[in-house]
């Protein structure tokens, strides 16, 4: 670090006072000031001063740490050289990450076999792998951008539960029909987004979704409306219960019956769900459609050029992705017993979106990591609802900033000449679609 | 024929709103090619930053009504316009040069940051306030005793609304920012060479329209008397359609779509069902897209290989 480079404190102070002073204006009239309702109805307002300038006060000193930090850091442009040694230590244990965690994975039930919370916590944050992974065929394979991914998952949700209380149908049938269904759903909403690229895709998709939500909250004959569907059955094992009765699992086996062999099988269940997208996901890249999508992400030009029928392709990887949702719908509404129209609002799409960007889209180990700190983060400000979503806002504008690739920022090419050499994602174009 | 004065009239105020909004995204998508997520909270904090300069007015006891909407209008026009610049001093300027998908995510968490932001600071109640403007005037009265009716506050927004259009206009085609502005849409770079201050530019349209999106916020207010935390997700799509409708770029095209998307909304309510207006609006987008691409007013998209 040169000194010359270094502005003095006086620059320093001046910055972090400047925004202070921002930050004075901005929260003035929104955290200086309540609005409550008062006693006849009409509003009434208190001061907060305390609470502004403890605000302004953060402020301040944030900006002075943000500045020290980046000083600390050195500019933006540098480059880093990474010493051989430790990129390969790296990469050697980059290739064990993924069989680890998967082995950890698999004995998650038998290690916290008492501690409930910690299963339900796994089969949350694998019902997100497996929708990240689903999501990543479309934004991360097709490049196609995705903002209404949720509604999918709610045609997957509302088809088993549909279906099976009204028509009494199993889950094992249900599946594959909540899985047939969403994909429709994706020809349907392919169809005419095929023309759009980037943006306008991005706006279309997220307009979509809410069109099933509020399509969804409105047909109350169908759906029930804002109070949803209750009393969805739980899954069985190919036919037998899981419960307390004389044909269950537990009296058949004859072991004592417990609560928690329900909630072991539906983590398996999920975690059978999220690898067989993880290996469908995988075969399709070598395939010849894999490929197609590939090449469409990289350049959609070239690839008409090439006489790849961008139709199809797209379609295909719509339909593949909303497959997926759909299956983890229908393991939602099972799991769940009871769904609403509340769990499929934007906020859950841009949360799997964003589990996509932060995993490196491409990169299936990447979203699984993303997956987990995400939804980990989240667990973590249960205690604070309100401050919770503000938190992930800030999460996911700094994260952008300060990783706009995402967690793992390379990707292994899926056909190489003579030797894998993994390319920096900065090579790679993305969402041109 | 009476019912439908009184729609048409109720859809072009409706409108006007819907189209104040939408220049603010027609505008930075001109100059920046991203879809800024977080305008339509924008829009809402612009609302509840009205709100609240008017309760401190009154209970200063103030009565001029012009005179606390002009000092109103100015407050949250600034403040709102703050706001703009530090969404785009924050969010988005470190990630100019980044991949197309960065900023894109940046503004939808910057909109999840408004949102909630204004949840904890406010509270999640909707805040009502109580007519601020009455009065109006008969402008027939039907055989069936249905009356038509243009109310002081419509005229107003209507009013305001074309005001601002032209001022902004004549911004746009005849100032030094306008020049710098359309520049900079052209190409940064050659702008930059020929000595725009392109980041400046940026932020000043950021800052524009943030400013036109108060007084949306601050029209919303007083139309319909009420603001709440949510409001900016769907007004906010709704003027992105309009935008889009219009011709992304294009500003009379945002103000035509805007008139447009609130005329169609304000119909489908009153002919069809008020439960699926929303369902309509968006309807409208997907439909447009697929076969008017470019809008009714928008340049085609040349495709560079």
């Amino acid at each position: 670090m040169q000194a010359s480079r270094a502005p003095g404190i006086a620059f320093i102070f001046k910055k972090a006072l400047i925004s202070a002073l921002v930050a004075l204006v901005l929260f003035s009239l929104m955290i200086g000031v309540r609005t409550e309702a008062g006693p006849q109805g009409l509003l009434v307002y208190e001061t907060r001063f305390g609470d502004l300038a403890a605000m302004v006060a953060a402020v301040f000193g944030g900006s002075i740490v943000v500045e020290l930090l980046r000083q600390w850091w050195g500019p933006v442009g540098t480059i880093r050289v990474v010493p051989p040694q430790v990129t390969s230590t790296l990469a050697v244990a980059g290739r064990w990450v993924a069989p680890v965690l998967l082995v950890f994975t698999f004995l998650v039930p038998v290690i916290f076999y008492d501690q409930r919370y910690i299963l339900d916590l796994g089969i949350l944050v694998l019902t997100y792998v497996m929708l990240g992974w689903g999501l990543n065929v479309v934004v991360g394979l097709a490049g196609l951008l995705d903002l209404g991914y949720v509604a999918f998952y709610a045609v997957g949700a509302y088809s088993y539960a549909l279906l099976a209380t009204n028509f009494g149908l199993s889950f094992w049938v249900c599946l594959p029909l909540a899985g047939i269904l969403a994909a429709f759903w994706g020809v349907l909403l392919g169809f005419p987004v095929l023309r759009l690229r980037g943006d306008y895709l991005a706006i279309v998709t997220l307009a979509f979704g809410e069109i099933i939500r509020l399509v969804i909250i409105n047909w109350q004959s169908l759906t029930g409306g804002p109070n949803g569907v209750s009393g969805i059955p739980r899954p069985t094992l190919f036919g037998i219960p899981l419960d307390n009765s004389d044909n269950g699992l537990a009296a058949l086996l004859r072991i004592e019956f417990s609560p928690t062999h329900r909630i072991v099988f539906l983590f398996y269940l999920i975690l059978a769900l999220a690898l067989l997208t993880n290996w469908v996901t995988i075969r399709l890249r070598r395939l010849p459609i894999g490929r197609a999508w590939e090449a469409l992400r990289e350049d959609e030009v070239a690839c008409r050029a090439l006489g790849i029928n961008t139709t199809t392709t797209k379609l295909t990887a719509f339909a593949t992705g909303a497959m997926f949702g759909g299956f983890a719908g229908a393991f939602f509404a099972t799991r769940q017993g009871f769904i609403s129209p509340e769990s499929f609002t934007f906020q859950e799409s841009a949360l799997v979106l964003a589990i996509v960007v932060l995993g490196g889209m491409g990169s299936q180990l990447g979203v699984a990591l993303a997956a987990l700190a995400m939804i980990g983060g989240f667990e973590l400000f249960r205690g604070l609802d309100q401050f919770r979503m503000l938190v992930f806002g800030m999460a996911m504008v700094l994260l952008m900033i300060w990783r706009p690739r995402g967690l793992i920022g390379h990707r292994a090419p899926t056909v190489f000449l003579e030797r894998n050499q993994a390319i920096s994602s900065d090579l790679v174009k993305e969402g041109h679609g | 024929m009476d019912y439908f004065a009184q729609q048409l009239i109720n859809g072009l105020v409706l409108g006007s709103i819907y189209g104040l909004i939408a220049i603010g995204y027609t505008m930075v998508y001109g100059i920046v090619g991203m879809i800024n997520f977080a305008h339509g909270d924008i829009f809402m904090i612009g609302g509840f930053i009205a709100l609240i300069t008017f309760l401190i007015l009154v209970s200063f006891g103030l009565t001029a009504i012009p005179l606390i909407l002009l000092v109103v209008l100015l407050v949250s026009m600034a403040i709102t316009a703050l706001y703009g610049w530090t969404v785009e001093r924050i969010a988005y300027r470190p990630l100019r040069h980044s991949f197309r998908l960065a900023p894109m995510l940046s503004a939808i968490g910057m909109s999840f940051v408004l949102t909630n932001y204004s949840q904890v600071a406010q509270g999640a109640r909707v805040k009502p306030v109580p007519p601020i403007i009455t009065g109006g005037y008969t402008l027939h009265e039907g055989a069936g005793g249905f009356v038509v009716q243009l109310s002081n506050i419509q005229i107003i927004v209507v009013i305001t609304t074309v005001v601002l259009l032209a001022l902004f206009t004549w911004l746009v085609s005849s100032t030094r920012l306008g020049r710098d502005m359309r520049a900079c849409e052209q190409d940064q770079t050659m702008a930059a060479l020929l000595g725009v201050d392109v980041d400046r530019t940026i932020s000043m349209t950021f800052v524009i329209g943030a400013a036109l999106a108060a007084v949306a916020g601050m029209m919303y207010l007083l139309y319909y008397g009420l603001v709440d935390f949510f409001m900016g997700f769907v007004a906010g799509i709704k003027a992105f359609t309009a935008a889009v409708l219009g011709g992304i770029g294009s500003l009379p095209g945002a103000m035509l779509g805007g008139l447009a998307i609130g005329l169609i909304e304000t119909f489908w309510s009153a002919y069809f069902s008020v439960e699926y207006k929303d369902v309509a609006a968006f309807s409208i987008l997907i439909v447009v897209l697929i076969f008017l691409p470019t809008g009714l007013l928008g340049r085609p998209e040349v495709e560079k290989v």
